[in-house]
C-alpha cells in the first residue's frame, strides 16, 4: 500500500504543484489549507508523512507540529516542514518542535520528492 | 580726667611707709643710744622742727610719685597700648601701621608689628588675588560647558545618585515637553527642573537596573562603561537611553604631575535621552516591509518554481498546463506589484534597531534569578550556565520578559522552583526557563509569548515575542525526553568576547548647563525631616494666584496661577508656571482693572481640573511660599475633591515672615514690603509678576531671619506662627 501524505499550505499556488507532484510519485494525497484543517485531517486519518507550511492563518505550522507531536500517537507521523521564514531561528525553533527536515522556499521539487522519498525509506 | 594708675599710687604709698619705717626705726635707734641729757637736748633741738622732717618726707614722696609716673608710662603702659593694638590687628582685618612709643625696645617691636602687618596684607591680597582667578577659571570652564551643551543635538541630563536633576540642556526640556502629560498646561517644567528628582519620568527600577550594570563593568575593570535602556514614558512614548557615571575623581598628592585619576566611586550620571517612537513605528514599516520581500517573495517564488518544474512533465493534461501557466503569471505579477510597492515605499532606509548592549551571559542569568526571586515567591537557581558566552542584549526588557514567564508558571501551573540554563548552539545562545511540569504536555503554556508582558501590576506594550524579535531571537516551549522537564527556551544573539571597543565617545566635556546647579551634587542629606533644614538649602515654590473675587468657598474661582521655583537660594527664572484658567464663570467687570483678565482671555483655557493636577507636580516637593497663603490655599482647597489633588506641601506666608522680620512696621503689604527691600515691581496683580516680587522679597527675608536666629524651616514656621497675623483666619 502506498504511503499517504498530508499537504497543508495555505497558498493554492503551490498546493496544486505539490498535490501533482505528489501524486506521481505514487503517494495517496490529501491536502488542508489551513492550520486547523491540518490537525483535524490528521486526526480522522493519520498520513505517513506531512508537507507544513510555517505560516498558515488559524494555527501556524509550528502549533500544528506542537499539538500533533503532543499526541503520542503521532509520534510516527514524519513532518517535513516548508516555509518562506529563511532564518536559523526558525529552522532551530521548527526543529525543537518536532519536525523532522525542514526546506526553505523556494526549493526544487526534485530535491523535496527526493526528500520525501529518503524520509519515507528510512521510516519503514 | 584720666584715672591715676594703681601701680602709682601703691608704689607711692610703699615708698612712704617704708621711708617713715626707716625714720622711726633709725630715730628709735639713735634715741637709744644717747645718753639722758643728749635725749633732752635732742628733744629740745628737734621737738619743735619734727614737722619739717615730714614735710620733707612729704615733698620727696610727690618726686617719687612722679618718677613713678614717668616709668609706669614708659616701660608698661606703652607695651600694654602696643599688645592691645596688636591684638586688634591679630583679630580683624583692619590695615594700620601703629605710631613707635615707649622705651627703644618698645619702639622696635612696633615697627616688627608693623612689619608683620604689611607682610600679612601681601600674603592676603596674592591669596585674594588667586582665589578670584581661579573662581573666574571655574566661572569660565561652567561656561564654556554651558555654551557646548547648548549646542548638543542630543537631550543631556545629569543627575546625583539620589536622581536629582543638576543640569540639562534646552535640547532636554523640549523632549520633556512631549513627555508631558498636560503639555498644553505645564509644558513639561513640571517634570524638569534643578533639583527634581527624574524618577517622576522614568522608572526607578530601571535606572538602578542600569546603574547596577555599569558598578559591574567598572569593578572588572572597564574604562568607559555605559549601559543603555529603552524605556515607555507615561505618555506613551519610547525613549532611548544611555547612561555613563558620572565617577569621583581622586585628586593626586601636593607634588605629584598626575592627571586627577577617576576612581570606581560613581557620584552620580549623565544621561543621553533619545525620542525613537518614530524610529519604532518607522522601524515596524520597515520590517513590514522586509518581510513582505524577504518572505513574501520567498513564497511566490517557490509557487512558481514549483509550477514551472511540474509543467516540464511531458505527460501532462491540457487542463494541468493551463492551471500552472496561470499559477506562474499570477506570482510574477504579484512579484512585479511587490516590487513596485517597495519603490513607492523606498523612503526608509534600513536604520536603528534596539540598543542591543553587550553583556556576559552569566551576569544576565544572576540579575534574573536575583529579580525572579524579588518579584515572585518562586524559588530560581541555575541549571548549567557557560560562563564564557557574552550575549548581546537589551535587557531591562529581556529581565522583564523572563519575569513575565515565570509569574504566569507560578500562577497558572503551581510552578515553585524554576532553573535557568545558558549555553550556545553555535550560532546562538539558549537561555532556558525550566520547570517540572505537574501535568503531561506543553499545551497550557502555548501562546504565552504572544501576551503582553506583566510584571507586578505593570502591564508592558510588549510581548515576549516582540522582545525577541527586536533581539532578531526567537522563543518556544520544548521538553525534555530524559527529564521530563519542560523549558522555555529563547534564542539570543551572541557577542564577540570583549569589552568596552570605543573609549573616550562620551563627550562629557561638551555641555551648556544653560541650566545647572552643581552644588547640588552635596545636598543629599534628604533623610533629614524637612523642619529641620536650613531655609538656604530648601527648594521653594513661590507662586501667586488670581482670583474672580475674594471668597473661594462662594464661588469665587481661581484664574491665574504663577509660581517660580528657587533651588539652592537662586531664583530661577526660566522654570516658571503661568496659566490662565478658565473659570466656568462671569468675572465680575469691577476686578478686571485690578487682574486685568477679561473673559476673552480665559476662553478656551484649561480648567482647574486640569490646571491644578499640573501645579501640583511643578510644587512636588517642594515648599510652598506665598503672600498671604492661606487665600491662595484657601482655593485650592475649596477644589479638592473636584481636581482630587491636596496640596499638604509645607507653606511659607511673606505676609507673616515680614511681621516677623520687621514687627514695627504698619503694612505688610506686598507693595510696602518691596518698596523696603527696594524691589522693583514689574507687572504686578499678574499671577506670575506677584510670584517675582514675592519670590525676590523672600530671599532678601532669609539673611534677615537668620540674624534673628530663625534659620530652620521648623523655626520659620513657628515664628510665623507667633506673630499676630497668624491668628487672622480666612
Amino acid at each position: 500500500m502506498s504511503a499517504k501524505v498530508l499537504i497543508a499550505d495555505d497558498e493554492q499556488n503551490i498546493l496544486i504543484s505539490l498535490e501533482f507532484l505528489m501524486k506521481r510519485e505514487g503517494y495517496q494525497v490529501s491536502v488542508a489549507h489551513d492550520g486547523q484543517e491540518a490537525i483535524d485531517a490528521v486526526a480522522k486519518d493519520k498520513p505517513n508523512l506531512m508537507l507544513l507550511d510555517a505560516m498558515m492563518p488559524k494555527k501556524t505550522g509550528f502549533e500544528v507540529c506542537q499539538e500533533i507531536r503532543s499526541n503520542p500517537d503521532n509520534a510516527d507521523i514524519i513532518i517535513l516542514m516548508l516555509t518562506a521564514k529563511g532564518r536559523d531561528t526558525d529552522m532551530a525553533k521548527g526543529l525543537a518542535l518536532g519536525a523532522d527536515a525542514y526546506m526553505v522556499k523556494p526549493f526544487s521539487t526534485k530535491e523535496l520528492a527526493q526528500k520525501v522519498r529518503e524520509l519515507l525509506g528510512a521510516a519503514g | 580726667m584720666k584715672k591715676t594708675d594703681w601701680r602709682i599710687i601703691a608704689g607711692t604709698t610703699i615708698v612712704g611707709v617704708v621711708c617713715l619705717i626707716w625714720l622711726f626705726v633709725s630715730g628709735g635707734l639713735i634715741w637709744l643710744a644717747l645718753e639722758e641729757s643728749e635725749r633732752a637736748a635732742a628733744a629740745v633741738a628737734i621737738g619743735p622742727r619734727i614737722a619739717l622732717l615730714f614735710l620733707m618726707w612729704a615733698v620727696s614722696l610727690v618726686a617719687v610719685w612722679m618718677v613713678l609716673g614717668y616709668l609706669v608710662r614708659y616701660f608698661m603702659t606703652a607695651p600694654a597700648r602696643l599688645l592691645e593694638n596688636a591684638q586688634v590687628l591679630l583679630g580683624t582685618d583692619v590695615k594700620r601701621s601703629l605710631v613707635p612709643d615707649g622705651s627703644p625696645e618698645n619702639k622696635k617691636l612696633t615697627e616688627l608689628i608693623n612689619q608683620l602687618v604689611e607682610q600679612r596684607e601681601a600674603l592676603r591680597e596674592e591669596m585674594d588675588q588667586r582665589v578670584q582667578e581661579a573662581s573666574r577659571n571655574t566661572e569660565l570652564e561652567k561656561n564654556r560647558l554651558a555654551a557646548l551643551m547648548s549646542e548638543l543635538t542630543q537631550s543631556v541630563v545629569v543627575c546625583n545618585l539620589d536622581g536629582r536633576i543638576l543640569l540639562y540642556n534646552n535640547r532636554a526640556r523640549t523632549q520633556f515637553r512631549a513627555l508631558s502629560k498636560a503639555p498644553s498646561v505645564a509644558g513639561g517644567v513640571e517634570l524638569i527642573g534643578l533639583g527634581r528628582s527624574i524618577y517622576s519620568v522614568f522608572d526607578r527600577k530601571l535606572v538602578a537596573h542600569a546603574l547596577e550594570n555599569i558598578q559591574h563593568r567598572l569593578q572588572r575593570g572597564a574604562a568607559m562603561p555605559s549601559a543603555q535602556f529603552v524605556t515607555t514614558t507615561q505618555a506613551g512614548q519610547l525613549l532611548r537611553v544611555q547612561m555613563t557615571p558620572v565617577r569621583a575623581v581622586k585628586i593626586p598628592e601636593e607634588g605629584s604631575d598626575d592627571a586627577p585619576l577617576q576612581t570606581n566611586e560613581v557620584t552620580g550620571f549623565v544621561l543621553m535621552l533619545d525620542n525613537i517612537t518614530r524610529d519604532f513605528e518607522e522601524d515596524s514599516e520597515k520590517d513590514r516591509v522586509l518581510y513582505s520581500l524577504t518572505e513574501g517573495s520567498r513564497a511566490a517564488i517557490a509557487n512558481a518554481q514549483a509550477a514551472v518544474e511540474v509543467l516540464e512533465y511531458p505527460d501532462l493534461e491540457p487542463e494541468m498546463r493551463e492551471r500552472l501557466l496561470c499559477v506562474v503569471r499570477d506570482e510574477i505579477h504579484s512579484l512585479g506589484k511587490r516590487i513596485e510597492e517597495m519603490q513607492t515605499s523606498s523612503a526608509n532606509s534600513l536604520r536603528s534597531r534596539w540598543p542591543l548592549e553587550e553583556m556576559l551571559g552569566a551576569d544576565l542569568i544572576e540579575a534574573a534569578i536575583r529579580r525572579i526571586e524579588a518579584s515572585l515567591p518562586v524559588k530560581a537557581s541555575t541549571d548549567q550556565v557557560d560562563t564564557s558566552l557574552w550575549l548581546k542584549v537589551e535587557s531591562f526588557s529581556l529581565l522583564q520578559a523572563l519575569i513575565h514567564l515565570a509569574g504566569k508558571l507560578q500562577v497558572e501551573c503551581q510552578v515553585q522552583t524554576i532553573q535557568l540554563r545558558l549555553q550556545s548552539n553555535g550560532q546562538r545562545a539558549c537561555l532556558d526557563m525550566l520547570w517540572s511540569p505537574l501535568e503531561e504536555g506543553t499545551k497550557a503554556v502555548i501562546g504565552w509569548e504572544m501576551e503582553q508582558i506583566k510584571v507586578g501590576t505593570e502591564t508592558m506594550s510588549l510581548t515576549v515575542q516582540d522582545v525577541l524579535t527586536r533581539h532578531s531571537g526567537d522563543s518556544w516551549v520544548e521538553r525534555e525526553a530524559e527529564t521530563g522537564r519542560a523549558f522555555f527556551r529563547l534564542l539570543l544573539p551572541l557577542a564577540t568576547p570583549q569589552e568596552e571597543l570605543a573609549a573616550g565617545t562620551f563627550l562629557r566635556s561638551e555641555s551648556r548647563p544653560e541650566y545647572y546647579d552643581f552644588d547640588l551634587f552635596k545636598s543629599s542629606e534628604l533623610s533629614r525631616s524637612l523642619d529641620d533644614s536650613l531655609l538656604t538649602e530648601l527648594t521653594y515654590t513661590v507662586f501667586d494666584t488670581e482670583a474672580t473675587g475674594l471668597n473661594p468657598a462662594g464661588g469665587d474661582e481661581t484664574i491665574q496661577i504663577g509660581a517660580v521655583r528657587i533651588v539652592n537660594n537662586k531664583l530661577l527664572y526660566h522654570e516658571f508656571f503661568e496659566q490662565l484658567i478658565d473659570p466656568k464663570r462671569t468675572i465680575p467687570p469691577e476686578t478686571i482693572p485690578i487682574h486685568g483678565i477679561t473673559p476673552e482671555m480665559v476662553k478656551g483655557q484649561p480648567t482647574i481640573e486640569s490646571v491644578l493636577p499640573a501645579f501640583h507636580t511643578f510644587a512636588q516637593e517642594t515648599i510652598l511660599v506665598a503672600h498671604n497663603a492661606a487665600f491662595d490655599l484657601r482655593c485650592f482647597q475649596v477644589k479638592e475633591k473636584a481636581t482630587g489633588v491636596v496640596f499638604d506641601h509645607p507653606v511659607l506666608d511673606t505676609l507673616l515672615l515680614s511681621a516677623v522680620v520687621h514687627p514695627n512696621q504698619e503694612s505688610h503689604r506686598l507693595e510696602a514690603i518691596a518698596e523696603r527691600f527696594n524691589v522693583t515691581i514689574i507687572g504686578r496683580h499678574t499671577a506670575m509678576g506677584d510670584a517675582m516680587v514675592t519670590a525676590e522679597i523672600f530671599m532678601k527675608m532669609i539673611p534677615l531671619l537668620a540674624e534673628k536666629g530663625i534659620h530652620t524651616l521648623g523655626e520659620a514656621r513657628a515664628a510665623a506662627q507667633k506673630t499676630f497675623y497668624a491668628r487672622l483666619k480666612y
